[in-house]
Formats: C-alpha cells, sequence, structure tokens
C-alpha cells in the first residue's frame, strides 16, 4: 500500500487540565484533498498547530511519508514540505506582488544580491498560468493591499504551490470572500489536487468543504467523531450527521 | 525554492515588461515625486528671493561641507524607520565612537606613529559605533520594547558614559590634520568639492543598494510592514533588525569621525544638535513613521532642503528667528503631502 503524507498516531495534546485532542488518528493520502470539520472549540487549529510544528503534541507519533518525526518544529515542518494558508494570509500589503510571493525566500545570489528581474518574470509566469488572473491591476509590481480577499488569497495559495509544497493547508480560507471569489478558491484547490499534491482544508461552511475534499473528517470534543469519503454521502446526509454530533457528541 | 526555481527560470526566456506609462510611473514613484517636487519650489523660492546668495556657487559648496554630516546619518535611520523602528541615540554614538578613537589614539602612543594610531582610531570608534548599535537592537529584540523607549533610555547613557569617561572635557585633535586621513575624510578636492559630500553620496548609494537590491533591505520592508507575515514567513526578524541598528550605530560613529576631523577638536556634547534635523530629513523625505515605506532619495533631498532652509532664511533677510517657524511650517506641510500621495498610491 502506497504510504501516508501523514500520518497521526494517537496524538494528545492537554492545556494543564484542558485536553484539547485525545488520541487522535488522522491520516492523509500522497494526493488527496482532506476537509476538517468541527465546531469551534472543536481542536481544528490545535490539530493543525502540532501539525506545523506551532505545538507539541503531549503524547503520540507524527509520521512524514512513512518515516517518525521527532519533536516537529515549525522550521522542521515547512523543510518537509508543510506550507500554511493562514488565515490571515501574511501578506505584506504595502508591498508589491514579487516581493510577496518570495516573501522570506527571495531569489538571490551567493552575497545576497537579489536578482529581481527573475522574480518579477517568474511572478508574471505564475499569475497568467497559476493563477489565472488577466486583470490589469494584477501586475508583478502593482501593491497586494489593493487586491480583492480572493486574488489575495490566490496569492498566499500560489505562493505555497510556488515553494515546492507536499502539503498545503488552508485554514479558514473562505472568510471574507464573496462568492465569485469563494468559486475562485475552490479551482485553486483543484489546482493543488492537479499538481500532485496533497491539502488539509479547514472551513466552517460545509458546502465549500464538500466540494472539494475527497475526505471528510469531522472533529468534537477533541476527538475524531467520524469521517466520509465524499463520493459516498450525500451532502444532505452528511449536513444531518454534523447537526447529531453538535446535539449528542455522536455520528450514530 | 530549491530546484524549481532553476528549472523554471530556463523556461523563462520572454521577460516580464511593461510599456512605459507615465501615469504608472508617477504613481509607483510618488513619494520621491513629491519631495523632489518640495524641493524645486523651494529652491525657486530661494533663487528668486535671494538670487545673489542662491546663483552663485559658493552658497552650494557651504551646502556640501554642512549638510553631510547630519545627512550621512539620515540614510541608515531611513533603513531603521522603514523597518518600523527608531533610533534616538545616535548622536550620543557619535560620540562615543570619538572617545573610542581618542583613547586607541592615546592608548597606542608607544607605536610613535601618527597616521597608524589615527587608522587604529578609527577603526575603534567604527566598531564601537557597531557595538552600541548591537546593544539596541538586542536589547529591542530579546526584551520586546519599542525601540523608541529603548533609545531614549540608551542615549542617555552613552552620552553619560562619555561625559564621565572624558571627565566633560574637550580637547583639541590638531595632529589628524598632519595624516592621510584629514583630507580623505574631511578635505576639499581640488580646493572646492568638499570629501564630506563624496562620503555622503558613497553612503547614499550603498543604502540605496543595501534596501533596493539586497535581501536585507527587501526583509527590512517587509518587517516594517507587517512583521507578523515575516514571522510566518521564516524571516529572521530579530536578526534583521539587530543587523539595522548595528548599521546606523557603525554609520553614526563614522558621522562622528567626519564632523569632529572637520573641527579639528573633540565635543563631548558632539552630535546633540544633529537629533531633530536628521529625524526631519527622514520624514521630510517621505518615509512613513508607520513602516514599510520610504525611499533613500526622498531622505537625500530631505535633508538638503533642512539644510537649505537656514541659510536662505537669512538670506532672504529675514532673521534667524524665523528659522525654525519655518522649519516647523514645511515640515508639516511635507508630511500631510506624502500621506495624501500614499492614500492615492495604494
Amino acid at each position: 500500500m502506497e504510504e501516508y503524507r501523514l500520518e497521526l498516531k494517537n496524538v494528545s495534546k492537554s492545556f494543564g487540565e484542558v485536553k484539547a485532542l485525545e488520541n487522535v488518528n488522522f491520516q492523509l493520502g500522497q494526493n488527496e484533498i482532506v476537509g476538517l470539520l468541527g465546531d469551534n472549540g472543536a481542536g481544528k487549529s490545535t490539530l493543525i498547530k502540532i501539525i506545523t510544528g506551532y505545538y507539541q503534541p503531549t503524547s503520540g507519533e507524527i509520521y512524514f511519508n512513512g518515516k517518525k518525526v521527532e519533536r516537529l518544529s515549525v522550521p522542521k515542518a515547512r523543510e518537509l514540505g508543510v506550507e500554511t494558508v493562514f488565515q490571515e494570509r501574511a501578506l505584506a500589503e504595502l508591498q508589491t506582488l514579487w516581493r510577496n510571493i518570495f516573501l522570506g525566500r527571495e531569489i538571490c545570489n551567493p552575497l545576497g544580491f537579489l536578482d529581481i528581474q527573475q522574480m518579477r518574470d517568474e511572478t508574471h509566469r505564475l499569475m497568467t498560468q497559476s493563477m489565472g488572473f488577466t486583470s490589469q491591476a494584477v501586475s508583478p509590481d502593482s501593491r497586494v493591499g489593493r487586491y480583492s480577499g480572493g486574488e489575495k488569497q490566490g496569492v498566499a495559495i500560489v505562493r505555497a504551490l510556488f515553494f515546492d509544497a507536499e502539503i498545503i493547508i488552508l485554514d479558514e480560507p473562505t472568510m471574507g470572500l464573496s462568492l465569485k471569489e469563494t468559486a475562485k478558491l475552490v479551482n485553486f484547490v483543484n489546482g493543488i489536487k492537479e499538481a500532485g499534491k496533497a491539502a488539509i482544508f479547514i472551513d466552517h461552511n460545509i458546502l465549500h468543504v464538500y466540494n472539494v475534499a475527497d475526505r471528510v473528517v469531522v472533529i468534537d470534543r477533541g476527538r475524531v467523531a467520524g469521517e466520509f469519503l465524499t463520493k459516498n454521502i450525500g451532502l444532505n446526509e452528511l449536513m444531518d450527521k454534523m447537526v447529531r454530533v453538535a446535539e449528542t457528541g455522536s455520528l450514530s | 525554492m530549491k530546484s524549481q526555481t532553476d528549472g523554471n527560470a530556463a523556461e523563462v526566456t520572454q521577460h516580464y515588461k511593461v510599456a512605459f506609462s507615465l501615469r504608472r510611473f508617477a504613481r509607483t514613484n510618488s513619494p520621491q515625486l513629491g519631495i523632489l517636487g518640495v524641493f524645486l519650489t523651494l529652491w525657486i523660492i530661494f533663487i528668486i528671493s535671494a538670487p545673489k546668495t542662491f546663483l552663485s556657487s559658493q552658497i552650494y559648496y557651504a551646502f556640501m561641507s554642512t549638510i553631510p554630516f547630519f545627512a550621512i546619518l539620515a540614510i541608515p535611520l531611513t533603513i531603521v524607520v522603514i523597518a518600523k523602528e527608531m533610533d534616538l541615540s545616535f548622536p550620543s554614538i557619535m560620540a562615543m565612537g570619538m572617545v573610542a578613537f581618542s583613547f586607541t589614539y592615546n592608548e597606542t602612543a608607544f607605536i610613535g606613529n601618527t597616521t597608524i594610531q589615527v587608522f587604529l582610531g578609527i577603526i575603534a570608534a567604527l566598531i564601537a559605533g557597531a557595538i552600541i548599535g548591537w546593544i539596541n537592537g538586542f536589547i529591542i529584540v530579546r526584551f520586546g520594547i519599542p525601540s523608541l523607549v529603548v533609545t531614549i533610555g540608551t542615549q542617555f547613557f552613552w552620552r553619560g558614559a562619555v561625559l564621565v569617561l572624558t571627565s566633560g572635557a574637550n580637547f583639541t585633535l590638531i595632529y589628524i590634520k598632519s595624516t592621510i586621513f584629514y583630507p580623505m575624510l574631511v578635505g576639499k578636492i581640488g580646493g572646492y568639492f568638499p570629501m564630506q559630500m563624496v562620503w555622503l553620496i558613497v553612503i547614499t548609494i550603498l543604502g540605496w543598494v543595501l534596501l533596493n537590491r539586497h535581501r536585507f533591505g527587501a526583509h527590512i520592508y517587509l518587517i516594517g510592514d507587517n512583521i507578523n507575515s515575516a514571522e510566518l514567513m521564516g524571516i529572521n526578524t530579530g536578526r534583521t533588525r539587530i543587523r539595522a541598528f548595528m548599521l546606523i550605530g557603525l554609520i553614526s560613529a563614522f558621522a562622528g569621525l567626519l564632523y569632529s576631523f572637520y573641527v579639528a577638536y573633540f565635543w563631548p556634547s558632539l552630535g546633540d544638535g544633529y537629533l531633530l534635523s536628521t529625524l526631519a530629513s527622514v520624514f521630510l523625505g517621505g518615509t512613513s513613521v508607520f513602516g514599510g515605506t520610504g525611499t533613500i532619495l526622498g531622505t537625500f533631498l530631505g535633508a538638503f532642503i533642512i539644510g537649505a532652509i537656514e541659510a536662505a532664511t537669512v538670506a532672504i533677510g529675514l532673521t534667524g528667528f524665523w528659522t525654525q517657524l519655518i522649519y516647523g511650517f514645511i515640515i508639516v506641510l511635507s508630511v500631510i503631502m506624502h500621506t495624501y500621495l500614499r492614500k492615492r498610491g495604494e
């Protein structure tokens, strides 16, 4: 069997007395989009922060491509190809697009001098080919602060894709987006799938998750309440189940 | 990034180019154009109201020998302010550098060669400046205290250190005139063109390259714009900011050397008069106190505006009492203009 790109085994995390996660088992396939659903405080963010190395689990094991990783840290997770599209998008809004695309990873010679032409060329190529931006307002030299929410989100995602990300985590990516922009976002996520990468998609909106995810994992009160392949379950059925989980804490 | 960038680079044969558009040029360069407009307007006003003074070359040589002392400081200060930090301690660093200079000069008397002693003194001054800058940066980054607060403290501390170490005494540096370093730092090319102006041009160009063509400068802009984003994307924000403070420390010590060599004398109050003119140059030049935007060229022009106002007030026939009033007026007006241009440019 093909190895999972990422696997968590019996991961628990406590903050003092509070158990944020309890014996969570989670898998992410090589080319799979997993939707993470759950109410506020269910433990989604904690799970994500463990995967990105921000939190250390209290107990449990983390495997990348079948290899166990000890003491996962933020830089280590990045090295392993984990890229996060943060809720706040991590953009520098007064700066130009090319500076944002290469934020923190500028192309430069060994002395540290920037290759601006190459970065602008790459940005232009990414924009037209990957982002599908045709608007005149979006050029490598335009300031990111002027973009719409969807365009900003697109920049953050394309940036993650460009830098050889293996696992892309999208944290509430549709927050504050218009309908049209959300549709664009769905396209981006499909692009991740086509590029042969894996993604974890976190959202409140079941509809968005259902549309893009191959598999949905429902988290409730720090535990995995259930998981479904989206091809095996209808949207209505999933919604019913979510309501039942919210009310009773279990799916059955 | 790894291999992917290299692989793609070969495919990109056609460079991304845009046809020149005056409107786009005006928008992307609005801060520089704004300050250039102010500069030219003031200059024309000066020429019209005092043609005798402002059409003779003499006044320009005078500007070029006095303005560089604080204009040089304004260049690294611009970098610090773009990173959304502040440094108020640079006047004290100027003096502290000179203390390191004269201590080294005196302690190496056994060498018996003035040129070598002065050379070692210069090196000591520059190292002292960089170290004091590092200390500023370290306190700011390590303890997370706003730089404005930290450098108010260190400003007093190092001025105090200067007074304690010299017992408040001023002394002559006349011996430097016999060394090659005197003409190198503050001599006059062909008897006219002041060397301090050459140093200002060199430091301005280096500052521009560092800020616009180097990774360091790219990170400075990003940190000033949004330090959280910079941090999330893996920029070492602490190290970059400490380097910015080291840079202004180093340049402050250099400016201290320039001024002290120029007058061949050491005053323990060295640098005190430069705090506000340097700050004014930076903000007049369009650098935003909110970080993330600012240009070296703007600061360069800002310094010359500040430096010219005093001479102009007198030449126009007003008394010296008017100087500060006009300073204030032009600074406030320019800052309003920059804010307006920035809003339009976004």
